[in-house]
């Protein structure tokens, strides 16, 4: 921006309507919580994933059917998608500067995570009470 | 803005480009954390995928684990495995900066090893688990 051109424009008027989202803080606070849930998360997703290797699809159920497994899956794929669709944004933000691409990804970015969140939770509810 | 045609021929400093520069590990972990996030994005498709297998049906499940212990099914989950116990690490990291702990650049260079030796030691304790119990080993 050359800083010498003559405008009647004030500071303020030119920058108006170009400032912050007023997001940010929100944004980087979600990050931070859902990092944090995710450190013992990812300790215990770790530990199941080796406890189920080479489980037929009766252990996975009979895995999924206690309660308390169950609920820490759903806490571990809904703050893990909470999380990836909060960086994926953030890498969008920075990467693609066309605005149409831009939104048009962010949206779909938000929308993809919905979704895979859905079936997710359709997939342990149904594991879980099926008989 | 303003240069004379004189001044213009003189040749401009140039700042380094990422093709010619040699990035320090300071970099390297940080775009590494970055590359591993999406990498693992990726990874949530998965899991989402293998839990709906084993909802709808054993064999279809079946199908999913016999692609999942194949060849290029344990490559990806090696990667995985890593990207995961390294974004683990590197993030633990991010939540100690955040904490406004750790921003000195000796520390920094201790902590960039420390990063990248836990995830290797998270990621090799897991493998020596895991290896054992693969069926066809």
């Amino acid at each position: 921006m050359n800083m010498q051109t003559k405008s009647f424009r004030s500071d303020i008027g030119r920058v108006r309507g170009l400032g912050s989202a007023k997001g940010g803080t929100h944004h980087w606070w979600v990050m931070k919580i859902t990092s944090f849930a995710l450190i013992p998360l990812t300790f215990w997703f770790a530990y199941s994933v080796l406890h189920l290797i080479g489980a037929d699809q009766a252990a996975v159920q009979a895995w999924v059917k206690q309660p308390l497994q169950a609920i820490i899956l759903l806490l571990f794929i809904g703050f893990s998608l909470h999380h990836s669709a909060n960086g994926l944004q953030t890498v969008m933000e920075d990467y693609i500067h066309c605005p149409v691409t831009k939104t048009i990804l962010m949206v779909g970015n938000k929308l993809l995570h919905v979704v895979l969140a859905a079936v997710a939770a359709f997939s342990i509810i149904t594991l879980a009470l099926k008989a | 803005m303003s240069d004379t045609p004189a001044k213009m021929s003189r040749p401009r400093p140039l700042s380094p480009h990422l093709q010619i520069y040699r990035l320090p590990l300071a970099a390297i972990t940080s775009i590494t954390h970055r590359a591993t996030g999406v990498a693992l994005s990726v990874g949530a498709v998965v899991l989402v995928a293998w839990l709906y297998a084993a909802a709808n049906s054993a064999e279809c499940f079946a199908q999913f684990q016999s692609i999942l212990v194949s060849p290029l099914g344990l490559f990806c989950m090696a990667g995985w495995s890593l990207a995961l116990f390294y974004h683990l690490c590197a993030g633990v990291r991010h939540l100690v900066w955040d904490a406004g702990v750790g921003y000195k650049k000796e520390t920094t260079n201790t902590t960039n090893i420390l990063v990248i030796i836990s995830a290797l030691i998270l990621t090799g304790a897991a493998w020596a688990c895991a290896l054992p119990k693969l069926p066809m080993l």
